[in-house]
Parts: structure tokens; C-alpha cells; sequence
């Protein structure tokens, strides 16, 4: 297949030979050097002074320390003994999340893959932040045997270099939007790879007002769920946008009041709002109130926080969210009629005051299609190898059975 | 008070209080017509538990975003009494504003077009060359924003033509004709910004054909975005154009089809000016306040023309600043501001589909 090489930008490392990549033998999942160059990376990104501004950077280099992998590796190491990489992974993050392309290449190196990255077209501090320190290490020699295995790459929308890197994979990830899947979705894969995909999904928060009115600590429980919502502009899928609260009508007036204020605290001096989302969000309640029977605006004392009372958990009720601060509220007595509209689409449950097995039994027992993982709030932005149902190790992997 | 008396008012001529007083009664009312006659109005403001029984200030009255009307068709009156449908010009693939209109409201908003261009240009009819393409107009089914700008001025004028031929080129001859014809009078000109700026005053560069509107006055709206692209100043549009044409007189308008009629038109002074038909309000992201003079915020639209349509109050996506009020050297009465552009795309953290957009 013939692209112009020009006009991709190689980061992290002066071009390898993508073609090569396809004759590189795979490693075992949690291989000793790919552990190794992950710490080496950890070191150098928690002690790089520019990383210290993005602690998204941080974080990620928190994750790929030694002490956090070998837990990792430990809770699959009964399952990995008979496992090599597939081979080569290509990557295709989105555009807009900084970190997540680091994300999904640890994920390919951990499985033992080779991989290609396809970083976000848009250049973020974070990707040049990541992409340098991967290049230092590569100076060091004993990584140098790596160097073949890692293409992180950056190019402007282009169907055939996303063609010729597809040709070259085993698996291919594709970070959604849905309409980014689509797309991608045209462009053909070797006959025995398969497209891992994330698509676009909602998450929601359950919360049991007098749990919370007893055991949280309101200021706590505000900075864990702005680490949800506003840290990253309510954006993120894993990001709660419809609030559901169980108990008596008395404990979740309380309780709502404390949670709000609490948050309207944490956030007043922190969250810029920009005004075109302040826009979005009355239009999303104006929408809602015109479709939807019995909404109500709650007041609050400025534009923060947007919160929509709905009477009743209707279907598609997605279709209203609305980033930077916009929820839609509803409150019962129990879990039932929230289990009625879950879809595929859902994805992170997170909750305050209920116990995680009771959730996930209520999931399982109920056979509901949708909701992959439950998180206390605060952690549903945390980064692990099984998201969205898939245990990436596990997909990036191949079994060599004995029978 | 009746709508012969309102009309009677000179556009500019009322200050602060008494403006106040007026349009507090008339959009106190507007508000309570469309909360009985338009259903999904009538759900919002029940939404957000707004009571419209007692009058207050126009200030406290409840606000549209204006992106409603792209995707619901919002009408206080029954389906048969629309005679015209009016839909923004949107560019192609993207949703368009519908608005209805009754006669009685199409023929509000004619009155105020009537008293405010009259206000600026007499009450004496001129001849009008049309800085766009006939073909604009002539799908009557259908009024655009390009149509209805350009039907609603050339009601002002006693002769009119065209300047731009069906595949926007410039008609030269047609233009010298119309002038010689004219020769000694005002002439009005009106057009979109855009347009004049690209088929208009490009094509007289790039010809050199030098028609001498000297005594012409030129009527723009439509905004700025396009040519602020270019990084043509509205300053710059003006001097390029008189040095093509001598043109001295040029007024650019803010207004959008959500509120046809009631138009914002610029003075001497180069300020956009409210008139006793409409008001801009300038209000914070943060908490929808009311910002200070001189302080950049949302746009909201008031006007007392929409009787058809739940209209009379809306939040734009555009951002402004309040310049003044009934102290504009110009020397009229009301509000004087200015556009800042439309409201920024947020820069949105998170894992949505941007991605996508290039993909297309």
C-alpha cells in the first residue's frame, strides 16, 4: 500500500519501520522489560517539572509505577500463563482527551502487543509531555530492543494512512464517538483482527439519602464528585449526568440540599463557565420541559450547577445531556423503575451509601443490558485494563490452549 | 395601550423611564399571551415556576434561548392563520429557525421597519439598488432571511434593481442605467455584509468599474463573522467601499429573523441603537444577571412585534456590550451597544466525539 510518509508526524521516537512491526514477536502479557519500561516511565514523568502542571500526566504516571503493575499483574496472573499478544494493536484516540492515548498504549504493551497510537490531531501539552519522556527512555539502552515496538503517530484525517496502519493490526481500538466508529469502521482490518470499540455512553448516580446524611463527609463527597463532573467539564462518558436519589421524601430534601450547597462550594471559585454552555444548558432544560411532562427547574444561585427534576425515568432520557454542569434529578424509593430504562448505553454507575455488591447483584439479577461498572464517586474517571465491559488484557491477548 | 397609538411614537424618542414603563407593560402581556396560546412555552415557564399573573419589570421576564426555534415549531396561534413562514439562512447541513407569522404581526413588523428606516432616511421614498441576486426572492414559499431583509427594505424604496445578476455577478450596465436614471438623488443600498463585501465591492476593485454613489447611504446587516475571518474590520469595510464607489454613508443593522422589524441600526456614531420597538439587555454567563455598562455578556432580544410566535424575549448566541443608554451623541434615545461576535465554541474537555467532525 502506498501513503505519503511526510504526512505523518512521528512522536516519541524517530520513525521505526511500520512495515516491521508485523514480524516483531509478540510478548507474554506483563513481560519483565514492558513492566520495567513502564516504571522507567512512571520515574520520569513524576519527576519531569513540566508534567507537574497536568495531573492527568500525574496520574498516569502514578498508574504506571511498579508497585501499581505488579498489583495489576498479580490479579491476572492466573489467567495470563498461557497468553502472548495478538501482535500489533493500533490505537485511535479521541481528539480531545490528552492522556487517554497513554491509556490504551500501556494497555497494548501490558497484553504484549507492538502498537501504534494514532494521538490526537489537536496537539495538547500532555501528549508532547508523554511522547518525550517515552523518547528519553529510549536513549537509555536498555530499552533500546523496545524502540520497534512503540509508533506513536499524529496526522491530519487522512483514509489512507488510517488504511495502511489498518492493514498493519491485530486488533484495532477505536476510541469513540459513535460517529468516529462509523467511520472507522469503513476502513478494512486483516481478515483474522477485530475492532475493540468505545462508543459513546451515559452514567448515571445513585445515591441513599440518609447514608449520605449519616456517614459522608459533605465537603469530601463534593471534591470526589467534582473529580466526577467538573474536572473534566462533565464531558467524560464515565461522568454522572442523571442523579438518582432513594429514600423518604424528608431524607432526600436534606440530603439534596447538603449535597448541592457542598458542591456549589467546591466548584464557585474554581469552575469557569463558559458562556456558550451556560446557553447549552438552559436550552437543554428548555428541551426537556417541552417533551417531558412535569419538569421541574431547581433553583440554585447562579449558573453552576444546572439541575432538572424529572417526575418520571423515562426512555432516551440521553438525549438532554448537556456538558459543564447539567443533571437531570429524579427521586424514589427504590431501585425498580431506574432498572426499567437502562440500555446499552450506560456504562459507569456510581453511588454514595450503597454497597457495590447489592448494586451489582441488582445489575445481574435484574439481566439489565447496560451499566458496566460501579464506582464510588470520585472514582469514575480512574483509568483500569477492563473498561466498558471488555478486560483489555484479556481482548489483547491470545490463548495458546492445551487440550 | 393600542398598537396606532405605540406606532405613532418616534422610534428614538422615549428615555429610559418612560421606555421602561412601556415596554414593561407590553411584554408583560406578550408574556402572558404566548404562556395561554403556546403550549411549549407555557411547559417551560411552568418549568422554571415563573408566575406570569402580576407585571414587572421587563427585565425579570423570562428568556428564550433562540436555538428553541431550530428545532420546535413554536406557535401561539393555530396553524391556519400562518401567511408566511420565515427561516434563517442557515449555511447548508445545518438547522434553520422556522418562525410563523399572522398578518397581524408580518404587519407589525412592517410598521416598525417603516418608523425606524424612516427615522434614519425620511419618510420620502429612494431609489434602491439591491446589493444582491434577484434569485434570492424568487422562491416565495419560503422566506429566508436574505429574502425577507430585502423585500422588507424595498417596501422603503420607489424604484429598485438588482446589482448582482442570477450567478452573482455584478451588472454593471444595469448599475450605470439605474444611476443615470437617478442622477442628483439619495440612493439606498442594502445588502448583506458578506455579500457586498464579496460580490460587490471585490468585483468594482477587480474591475475597476467606478460607479459614483457619493450620494448613496449603504444598509448592511447580517454580521460579521465571514469578514472578521477575512480580518476585515468594520472600519475597513467602510473605507474600502468609499474608495470604490465614493460611498459615504455606511450603516450596518443587528437583527435576526427571531425579531424581524425591530432592528438595531448603527448612528453617525457608529453605535447599534435600540428603538422603542425592542431592547438589548446584557446579561452575565455566570448567573444571567444584568451586566454593567461597558461589561462584555450574553445578548437577550426583547420585542414587542411577536404576536404569532412566543418571541418577544431571547437569549442570542451572540456577546455585546452595553455602550450606553439615551446618551449617545447621535443624539437618540435608548440603549446604544455593540456586537462582539457570536459566543465561543467551548474549548470541552472529555471523551465526546470531535474526532468525528474532521472525519466527515
Amino acid at each position: 500500500m502506498q501513503i505519503e510518509p511526510d504526512k505523518i508526524e512521528f512522536l516519541g521516537s524517530s520513525a521505526p519501520v511500520l512495515d516491521g512491526m508485523t514480524s516483531l514477536r509478540a510478548f507474554r502479557p506483563f513481560a519483565d522489560e514492558i513492566c520495567q519500561f513502564l516504571n522507567a516511565l512512571s520515574q520520569s514523568l513524576m519527576t519531569d517539572k513540566e508534567a507537574k502542571v497536568y495531573p492527568d500526566v500525574i496520574t498516569f504516571g502514578f498508574f504506571c509505577r511498579k508497585g501499581n503493575i505488579e498489583k495489576l499483574k498479580e490479579t491476572y496472573k492466573s489467567r495470563i500463563s498461557n497468553r502472548l499478544g495478538r501482535g500489533v494493536t493500533f490505537h485511535i484516540a479521541p481528539s480531545n482527551v490528552p492522556i487517554n492515548f497513554a491509556y490504551s498504549l500501556v494497555c497494548g504493551l501490558l497484553s504484549g502487543n507492538a502498537c501504534i497510537v494514532r494521538a490526537p490531531t489537536k496537539s495538547f501539552p500532555q501528549t508532547g509531555i508523554v511522547c518525550r519522556a517515552i523518547q528519553q527512555i529510549f536513549e537509555n539502552d536498555t530499552f533500546r530492543t523496545l524502540k520497534n515496538h512503540i509508533a506513536i503517530v499524529r496526522y491530519n484525517q487522512n483514509n489512507d494512512i488510517t488504511a495502511y496502519l489498518s492493514s498493519l493490526c491485530d486488533v484495532r481500538i477505536i476510541w469513540g464517538g459513535d460517529d468516529t466508529i462509523h467511520e472507522i469502521r469503513k476502513i478494512p482490518i486483516p481478515p483474522r483482527a477485530f475492532d475493540l470499540t468505545f462508543a459513546d455512553r451515559y452514567s448515571l448516580c445513585v445515591i441513599q439519602a440518609a447514608a449520605y446524611l449519616e456517614k459522608s463527609d459533605p465537603i469530601k463527597t463534593a471534591q470526589d464528585f467534582y473529580n466526577d463532573t467538573y474536572l473534566y467539564d462533565q464531558n467524560a462518558c464515565s461522568s454522572p449526568r442523571l442523579m438518582v436519589w432513594i429514600g423518604s421524601h424528608e431524607a432526600i430534601c436534606e440530603a439534596k440540599g447538603k449535597f448541592w450547597d457542598a458542591v456549589h462550594e467546591c466548584i464557585k471559585e474554581r469552575y469557569a463557565l463558559e458562556p456558550v454552555i451556560a446557553v447549552d444548558k438552559f436550552t437543554a432544560l428548555c428541551r426537556c420541559a417541552i417533551d417531558q411532562i412535569g419538569v421541574m427547574q431547581e433553583k440554585m444561585p447562579d449558573n453552576l450547577i444546572d439541575r432538572i427534576r424529572i417526575e418520571t425515568l423515562f426512555p432516551d432520557l440521553d438525549q438532554y445531556r448537556c456538558a459543564g454542569g447539567s443533571f437531570l434529578e429524579y427521586d424514589d424509593r427504590s431501585l425498580d423503575a431506574l432498572a426499567a430504562i437502562i440500555t446499552r448505553k450506560y456504562q459507569t454507575l456510581s453511588y454514595i451509601g450503597f454497597r457495590p455488591e447489592d448494586l451489582q447483584e441488582w445489575i445481574l439479577s435484574n439481566r439489565l443490558s447496560g451499566i458496566d461498572r460501579i464506582v464510588p464517586v470520585g472514582k469514575t474517571a480512574d483509568f483500569g485494563p477492563i473498561w466498558d465491559g471488555y478486560d483489555l488484557i484479556s481482548f489483547l491477548s491470545r490463548i495458546c490452549d492445551i487440550h | 395601550m393600542n398598537d396606532d397609538s405605540y406606532f405613532a411614537i418616534p422610534p428614538y424618542s422615549l428615555n429610559k423611564e418612560s421606555k421602561h414603563a412601556l415596554l414593561s407593560e407590553t411584554l408583560n402581556s406578550l408574556t402572558r399571551h404566548h404562556y395561554q396560546a403556546c403550549w411549549q412555552y407555557r411547559r417551560i415557564i411552568d418549568a422554571i415556576q415563573f408566575d406570569t399573573t402580576p407585571s414587572r419589570s421587563y427585565y425579570d421576564l423570562p428568556f428564550l434561548p433562540v436555538r428553541l426555534f431550530k428545532e420546535y415549531d413554536l406557535l401561539s396561534i393555530d396553524k391556519a392563520a400562518v401567511i408566511k413562514t420565515m427561516t434563517s439562512s442557515g449555511t447548508s447541513g445545518q438547522q434553520v429557525s422556522r418562525i410563523f407569522l399572522d398578518s397581524a404581526t408580518a404587519v407589525r413588523q412592517t410598521k416598525a421597519l417603516s418608523k425606524i428606516v424612516a427615522s434614519y432616511f425620511g419618510q420620502k421614498r429612494l431609489p434602491m439598488l439591491i446589493l444582491d441576486s434577484s434569485a434570492v426572492i424568487e422562491n416565495r414559499a419560503m422566506f429566508s432571511a436574505r429574502s425577507a431583509g430585502i423585500l422588507g427594505f424595498s417596501m422603503f424604496s420607489c424604484d429598485r434593481i438588482y446589482a448582482l445578476d442570477e450567478n452573482m455577478n455584478l451588472d454593471g450596465e444595469g448599475i450605470a442605467a439605474f444611476l443615470e436614471k437617478h442622477e442628483g438623488k439619495n440612493i439606498l443600498l442594502f445588502g448583506f455584509t458578506f455579500i457586498i463585501w464579496q460580490h460587490f465591492y471585490k468585483e468594482l476593485k477587480r474591475t475597476g468599474f467606478r460607479p459614483d454613489l457619493s450620494k448613496g447611504t449603504i444598509l448592511h446587516g447580517g454580521g460579521w463573522k465571514k469578514l472578521a475571518d477575512q480580518a476585515v474590520s468594520p472600519t475597513a469595510f467602510k473605507k474600502a467601499l468609499h474608495e470604490v464607489c465614493g460611498i459615504q454613508r455606511v450603516y450596518d443593522y443587528y437583527g435576526m429573523i427571531e425579531q424581524t422589524g425591530s432592528i438595531y441600526m448603527e448612528c453617525e456614531c457608529g453605535h447599534l441603537h435600540a428603538s422603542i420597538f425592542s431592547d438589548v439587555i446584557i446579561r452575565r454567563a455566570r448567573d444571567f444577571s444584568v451586566a454593567d455598562i461597558g461589561e462584555k455578556g450574553i445578548i437577550q432580544v426583547l420585542s414587542i412585534l411577536p404576536g404569532s410566535y412566543p418571541g418577544h424575549s431571547l437569549l442570542t448566541e451572540d456577546e455585546g456590550v452595553l455602550l450606553g443608554e439615551d446618551d449617545c451623541p447621535c443624539g437618540r434615545l435608548g440603549k446604544y451597544f455593540s456586537i462582539s461576535g457570536r459566543l465561543k465554541n467551548a474549548e470541552i474537555r472529555g471523551c465526546s466525539d470531535t474526532y468525528a467532525d474532521r472525519t466527515r
